[in-house]
């Protein structure tokens, strides 16, 4: 089943407050990714690798083109969707690992991951269950469990976005760097997971700047090239 | 989809020539958190006025539609039923505690008081409901008949909150309400803001000038500049990828605390 | 009693009187509304019943029998100084029988002789917002009463059981009048409270500093506000009074002698009379 379908998307980046300077990104890009298929963004640094991917969460909007999300209910143009229908693809298609993790401060790494779970009002002991799998799984040591991420180390506060971003099925999982700052335990963990979600069937689009891991993971890889910047 | 519970049509309200709210039009729709920013002076204060009623507009249409689904034309309807909307389909939460409180009534009696205020005649019920409500907000229950003179300011727009939660508004208007806070307290008050919107599915309309409270609380982003809305989209959205002049120079004078 | 010249009949003059009457009838034809009204100078201070007299002025005529009383008792110094008052001004008869007078003024008390039909009752009104303790602004307060909004009322309620256990506000206790508006019934004790519901005489109010009308028409439902579990109760006393014996009546403590001995007695002077009398 396909699940992302861009056709000719461009997105150009105009800074106002920088003497209105123009900085096209993307030209005219088409790609397309499938259920149970890992596609990996590659290319120079500053070729639109992590545009494209915050596009189609819908995090960046595209200047012009398509792009289509197809969910277990219905396809949405990302490009021309309202709001709400973004959100709803958010809360039940499109999952997204970011490389930082953006939270209320002073909230628990427990509660941080349970909160998905408590969106989908699953019970409590599932609830406990899961995260407390999910965590011990990323070698979070319990101690951690009832803190703030806020004092983490990178590393641990990755995983902490990891476990959050994972711990519920989402049809299309966007990967930006998962694995950035880990170490090759956790590394492997990770890879692990990505593998599992793509077995479950889930369409996944990622950036990994590991060409081992890279070589390891990705179905495809989608070369975009920085000599599409005028 | 469902369909918005609140509606505005180029709203206008102007003090002086270029001054207030002028011709906006947006959407509260059910269980969202709608974010209004900008800075200071941009209108976004009256305009929440306008969208709960404390204020009618010059012209434009406000619509609203309540948990009976019967339809409200906010801009004729009568002062009594706007009032009557702002007891029990509205909840108000103020800037300053001290406009949203009554000082001298003791904890349990502000947040009984809107209770009684639609009926509620019993008197063992209501305190059960205002301790409730009290440990929801993470305000000691024992403290239910201190005056909220006593308390501090995070405790102040805690309990502010509840009075208004009790009698479950369908859509809140909150002006700024982490805006006197110290910022350790401010993170522990938006955590509870954000489980009982969550919770009780409410919608809200939060105005605040404050970016980080915004990407917190808000799911959609409306930003206003001289009484205009002048973008609008998803919150991370608005704030990641600002189209217009304004929102970036907003975005950029953002203090990166991490 | 001598008569003084150079005055209208009842102190007021006619236009005054005129437009206190169409005051009234107002606030008899919306039972438990505040009636502004132009309130004029009393050769009396405010506080002292500026108000009733001048309600009682402006209804008082030449075959009326004018009884007043002060916290129950005919002998006061306001008491008597009112009564004397109408008797110079008005030259009309004045009693302490409570059967009776046909106008009746009062500062903090009902009779506790029943009232007939035909009479009339004036109260003096200190403060005559009922919301006042909560709200101060006259402007919101009468927004308040236009839209039936009395949840506040209930508040003040709540903190009393808050704070005391029980309803501990003992004397200008709220009631709701005919269904529709609260009043303040003047600070009369709650165990009077029962005694304004479906009452034959008339009742009016007047507050002379706050210039305002309020009145309950005869026969009117007049309820005090309560809780379901926490009911409207009256003021009881584990004794009697010492003077006539009476165990249904409302009782002043007064101290008798320098050492400090005290008794209670009724507060109504005329009901413990007549009973003794009875029993004498």
């Amino acid at each position: 089943m396909r699940r992302i379908t861009v056709s000719e998307v461009s997105k150009t980046f105009t800074l106002h407050n920088q003497g209105g300077t123009v900085l096209p990104v993307l030209n005219r890009i088409s790609l397309h990714v499938d259920a149970g298929e890992l596609v990996v963004l590659s290319g120079p640094s500053g070729c639109g690798k992590s545009t494209l991917l915050k596009m189609l969460f819908g995090n960046y909007l595209a200047d012009q083109g398509s792009i289509l999300i197809a969910g277990d209910e219905e396809e949405v143009d990302l490009v021309s969707a309202h709001p709400h229908q973004v959100l709803e693809l958010r809360r039940h298609t499109l999952g997204f690992v970011s490389q930082f993790l953006r939270v209320i401060p002073r909230v628990s790494t427990w509660d941080l991951v349970a909160e998905p779970l408590e969106r989908r009002q699953m019970d409590r002991e599932e609830i406990n269950e899961r995260v407390s799998r999910m965590l011990r799984r990323l070698n979070l040591p319990e101690r951690l469990w009832t803190l703030a991420p806020a004092t983490f180390s990178g590393g641990e506060q990755q995983r902490v976005n990891i476990a959050r971003s994972m711990i519920v099925h989402y049809p299309i999982l966007l990967l930006d760097e998962p694995t950035a700052s880990l170490d090759a335990r956790n590394r492997d963990v990770v890879a692990e997971m990505v593998q599992e979600a793509r077995a479950q069937g889930s369409a996944l689009v990622g950036i990994f700047h590991d060409d081992e891991l890279r070589g390891r993971l990705a179905d495809r890889l989608v070369m975009l090239e920085a000599t599409q910047c005028v | 989809m469902r369909e918005p519970i609140l509606t505005a049509r180029d709203v206008t309200r102007e003090y002086a020539p270029g001054q207030g709210c002028l011709g906006v039009s947006l959407d509260v729709w059910p269980g969202e958190v709608l974010g209004i920013v900008g800075e200071s002076g941009s209108g976004k204060s009256t305009l929440l006025r306008l969208l709960s009623g404390q204020e009618s507009p010059d012209s434009g249409t406000l619509q609203f539609i309540d948990r009976h689904q019967t339809v409200w034309d906010l801009c004729s309807s009568s002062e009594s039923d706007l009032r009557y909307l702002g007891r029990t389909e509205f909840g108000i939460i103020h800037q300053n505690p001290r406009d949203g409180l009554r000082l001298r009534i003791s904890a349990g009696g502000n947040i009984g008081e809107r209770l009684m205020g639609v009926g509620e005649r019993h008197y063992g019920d209501i305190r059960a409901e205002a301790e409730k409500w009290l440990a929801e907000v993470e305000i000691d229950p024992s403290r239910i008949d201190d005056r909220p003179a006593v308390f501090s300011g995070g405790m102040q727009q805690r309990l502010q909150i509840a009075r208004n939660l009790v009698t479950h508004p369908k859509l809140v208007f909150m002006d700024e309400p982490t805006g006197g806070l110290d910022v350790s307290v401010q993170a522990k008050l938006l955590d509870t803001l954000k489980r009982l919107v969550h919770d009780l599915g409410i919608s809200v309309v939060i105005v605040t000038h404050d970016m980080g409270v915004a990407r917190l609380l808000a799911d959609r982003l409306l930003v206003m500049k001289s009484g205009q809305v002048i973008e609008s989209g998803l919150t991370d959205q608005v704030l990641d990828d600002p189209h217009a002049a304004y929102t970036q120079q907003l975005v950029a004078s953002i203090l990166q605390v991490n | 009693m001598s008569e003084l010249t150079g005055y209208n009949f009842a102190y007021l003059d006619e236009q005054t009187k005129r437009m206190i009457r169409r005051g009234l009838l107002k606030a008899v034809a919306v039972p438990g509304l505040q009636v502004p009204f132009g309130g004029r100078e009393m050769p009396l201070p405010y506080g002292w019943g500026t108000g009733g007299i001048q309600v009682t002025a402006a209804i008082i005529g030449d075959d009326d029998c004018l009884k007043v009383i002060d916290q129950g008792a005919d002998d006061t110094t306001n008491a008597v100084s009112i009564r004397r008052f109408f008797a110079k001004t008005a030259q009309v008869a004045t009693t302490e029988v409570t059967e009776d007078a046909s106008i009746i003024q009062t500062r903090h008390r009902i009779p506790e002789t029943p009232l007939v039909s035909g009479q009339i009752l004036v109260y003096q009104v200190p403060i005559p917002e009922p919301l006042r303790f909560i709200e101060p602004r006259e402007t919101e307060t009468r927004k308040m009463h236009a839209l039936s909004e009395y949840g506040v009322m209930h508040v003040k309620l709540y903190e009393d059981i808050a704070q005391f256990g029980q309803i501990a506000t003992a004397y200008a206790y709220p009631v709701m009048v005919n269904g529709r508006y609260v009043m303040d019934p003047s600070p009369i004790p709650k165990f009077d409270n029962p005694k304004m519901h479906q009452n034959p005489a008339l009742q009016l109010f007047g507050a002379g500093r706050e210039k305002r009308l309020y009145a309950v028409p005869p026969y009117t439902d007049v309820v005090s506000l309560d809780f379901e579990d926490h009911p409207f109760e009256i003021q009881r006393w584990d004794g009697v009074c010492e003077l006539c014996g009476a165990d249904d009546t409302f009782l002043d403590e007064v101290v008798v002698d320098d050492q400090g001995a005290r008794m209670f007695v009724c507060s109504d002077t005329h009901h413990c009379r007549s009973r003794r009398g009875e029993d004498a």
